[in-house]
């Protein structure tokens, strides 16, 4: 899979494997790939593409809902910022992805293959058991000889084609000295064909081809619905990290060039436009700005840079333009040690094994062992070896983990499902198992459960002309409090007043000239002013001879105080942990109802918090969004990122947030209850098919039409039980 | 019985078929996007004449 995925020189190397003639063009061609989170019907489809094709340049643009993308086939000058803003102007949130980062062909082609063989061994099964049906209700002699040689004749090759996902794992593990589900499968399918093809040889009575296959196509479809999951998981994974594009401007003799950031190296210039996040750790060698470390420690005021200062990777520049010099590029900046170490913690959480897992253990050997008894139980009490033989497969095939291999993956598949629908993602097969286990929940504040955007709260306190003053100096920065005023302000119908010769001053604020004097917005010490309240603030001078403090508070995420409410309902103890500063966390904490909270802490106390409320037997599902937060993600039982998050705290965590509302947390909690319910459910369903069929087998009583009955129904049973978790919406 | 003779190799010949019919549809990725396409006929844009 790899090779053809790699740098190969057709956009898209599954259609290598597919020939030319069914395959549409706008897949391979794609140059442009964009996401739009926010597509959800036939309308949006439709108005998207609309937009798209009629814009000079675009050859062809479809939407796959699927996946919640636009792939675009243009002309090389196209530029994805602009098919963004033209989308956004419509109402839809769009986000540019490198389409290097994205390699679904992969999962595609994996999926793909074993639908194919799923349906193969569909085929086959239905058409030998329309034989086998005809033996049982009464063909007999050469007829019935015929229709099992028909039956030998389509099972052989549909299994060996079929089955070759099972025969190559029971393959690689038996090499590797150790047992899972797939030794039984594959022992079971091979000892059913061939003794089945021996009583055909002997013009036997039972022949079991129809048995190998219907297990063959379970297991297959259980197999399948695994693959999709995960791969819809892993897909949208890839796409979470292709959001970044990783881009940089290199200052060569020339001027600035716009660069891959791979392409950079220590000592090279970098230039970070006000806006941009900084590509590598680096000093100030020019310029002076306000950088927002939100992302890394969590702090909501922005901090000053000047010349001589250091800048880290990550770090978004503000106000003014700043000339790094690169100090570490790509694996060595601060930003990157920090992701390695996170996957070290990682490794520790491996010590989880999954339910299936831990039922194989037991499962398989004890199969194998009854089956053998039976071998040999029969062979000393009637000394022949062909109905001993006849036993055996007949045991191994009706205790074969049918509804096991479905137990699993199809509560999953409903339950994912069920959970990408609420809008949010899981990332790892275990994690729903994880989640029910879940007795605290540790929050972070900044990004999690605030927007980590501020929000103008004195708005109304300020005169008509300061307002409209305001806001016309706030549209000149981009700076994340004048956004704020120029939002609040748009949402009040304020008209901007008409300024003269606007300038920022990188670090300062904003400044221009207006009734003939200057009017400011800025930081408090720019001003001459200082306060003592340790809110955010601005200072704005209208020039009406007084200063006004604006203040600004950081706004609570869409549904988190719900969310804490029902977390508690649920029983859990919410905890809030926060880098940011004590009275801001304190006021913050006692708004959303939260009781313990801890202010000022450091990535690494966040972690240890966490570890030792594992130490103390509690398991705590970790909700952050910040780098500051990526160790405690990838120390707690189970984890959750907001898609906005950077991405190695979304790397660290299980689970994804697609939206920016919070309540899909707390119902994430009772859907991963509920489908570790019935997984349970499940397993017990199997074992009572198995206690009352295995008798049966033992005893010489499991004719194939039995089997194939106590197969099915089971399995039936199982998957309609996992529907019920995907439905109650 | 002679019947035999004739209608198991039609039974696999039109499973054959359908058998083949998926796969064709497979190959085509005519599955990468079962949501958008299950929404998509509800749009009238082509409904008069065919795409060109």
């Amino acid at each position: 899979m790899s090779t053809l995925s790699t740098n190969s020189p057709v956009a898209c190397p599954g259609c290598l494997a597919t020939p030319a003639q069914g395959a549409p063009v706008i897949v391979s061609d794609a140059r442009v790939m964009l996401s739009l989170p926010t597509i959800h019907c036939q309308a949006c489809i439709a108005k998207v593409e609309k937009t798209l094709n009629t814009y000079p340049g675009i050859k062809n643009a479809r939407v796959n809902l699927t996946l919640k993308r636009a792939l675009i086939d243009a002309v090389p000058e196209i530029n994805a910022g602009e098919l963004v803003t033209l989308l956004e102007a419509e109402g839809f949130e769009a986000h540019e992805l490198d389409p290097g980062a994205i390699n679904d062909t992969a999962t595609h082609t994996a999926g793909r293959d074993l639908l194919m063989r799923l349906a193969v061994a569909g085929f086959a099964s239905m058409n030998v058991m329309l034989l086998s049906v005809a033996v049982w209700s009464g063909a007999t002699d050469a007829t019935r000889d015929l229709f099992h040689w028909i039956s030998a004749a389509i099972a052989i090759p549909a299994i060996a084609f079929s089955a070759q996902p099972f025969f190559r794992n029971a393959y690689a593990v038996l090499r590797a000295g150790r047992l899972n589900m797939d030794v039984p499968i594959t022992l079971a399918i091979l000892l059913a064909l061939a003794t089945s093809l021996w009583e055909t040889w002997l013009s036997g009575h039972h022949a079991y081809f129809d048995a190998a296959l219907t297990l063959t196509f379970f297991l297959l479809a259980g197999r399948w619905l695994d693959a999709r999951a995960r791969s819809a998981a892993r897909s949208a994974a890839e796409e979470l990290t292709a959001l970044e594009v990783p881009r940089a401007w290199r200052i060569d003799a020339a001027g600035p060039l716009e660069v891959s950031v791979a392409q950079l190296r220590v000592d090279d210039l970098v230039l970070v436009r006000p806006g941009g996040r900084a590509p590598v750790d680096g000093v100030v060698i020019k310029g002076r700005s306000e950088v927002d470390r939100a992302m890394l420690t969590g702090e909501t005021l922005p901090e000053l840079r000047d010349i001589g200062d250091v800048m880290s990777a990550g770090e978004v520049n503000l106000t003014g333009p700043l000339t790094l010099r690169a100090t570490a590029v790509g694996q060595d900046t601060s930003l990157q040690r920090m992701a390695a170490l996170v996957a070290i913690a990682e490794s520790g959480r491996s010590r989880y094994t999954a339910l299936a897992d831990r039922a194989a253990k037991l499962y398989a050997p004890g199969v194998h062992i009854l089956s053998a008894l039976a071998f040999l139980g029969w062979l000393i009490w009637s000394g022949d070896l062909r109905i001993s033989l006849n036993i055996a497969a007949a045991v191994l095939i009706i205790t074969c983990p049918c509804a096991l291999g479905l137990a699993v993956p199809a509560v999953t598949t409903a339950a994912s499902g069920r959970l990408f629908g609420k809008g949010l993602l899981i990332k790892d097969a275990t994690a729903l198992e994880r989640l029910a286990e879940v007795d605290t929940v540790v929050f972070d504040k900044t990004g999690t459960l605030t927007t980590g955007k501020p929000r103008l709260c004195n708005w109304a306190s300020l005169t008509q002309s300061q307002q409209r003053v305001a806001h016309a100096l706030a549209q000149g920065s981009s700076h994340p409090l004048s956004r704020a005023i120029v939002q609040r302000a748009m949402s009040e119908g304020c008209q901007p007043a008409v300024l003269q010769a606007p300038v920022e001053k990188p670090g300062f604020g904003m400044e221009a000239l207006f009734d003939g004097g200057t009017v400011r917005l800025g930081r408090p010490d720019w001003l001459g002013i200082t306060l003592d309240d340790a809110q955010v603030c601005a200072v704005l001078d209208a020039g009406d001879g007084h200063c006004v403090a604006l203040k600004f508070e950081d706004d609570e995420r869409p549904g988190a105080m719900q969310t804490v409410l029902l977390l508690r309902d649920l029983g859990l103890d919410v905890v809030l942990l926060s880098g940011d500063r004590m009275p801001a966390v304190n006021d913050f904490a006692n708004k959303i109802g939260i009781d313990e909270w801890h202010a000022a802490m450091l990535p690494q106390a966040k972690a240890e918090f966490v570890e030792a409320l594992r130490k103390q037997g509690r398991h705590v599902l970790m909700v952050g969004d910040g780098l500051n937060d990526t160790a405690a993600l990838a120390t707690a039982h189970v984890s959750i990122s907001p898609a906005q998050a950077l991405d190695a705290a979304r790397a660290a965590s299980d689970m994804v947030l697609l939206g920016q509302d919070l309540s899909p947390v707390a119902e994430a909690i009772i859907v991963a209850r509920q489908a570790t319910k019935r997984i349970r459910e499940n397993f017990r369903i199997a074992t009572v098919y198995n206690v009352l069929a295995v008798p049966l087998a033992v005893a010489g009583l499991a004719t194939p039409l039995i089997a194939a009955l106590a197969m099915s129904t089971s399995s039936i049973t199982v998957s309609l039980n996992a529907l019920r978790v995907g439905g109650r919406g | 019985m002679n019947v035999l003779a004739y209608l198991i190799p039609i039974s696999l010949i039109l499973g054959g078929l359908g058998l083949a019919g998926f796969l064709y549809t497979l190959r085509s990725r005519q599955y990468d996007d079962p949501e958008g396409d299950s929404r998509r006929i509800l749009t009238d844009t082509w409904d008069d004449h065919p795409k060109p």
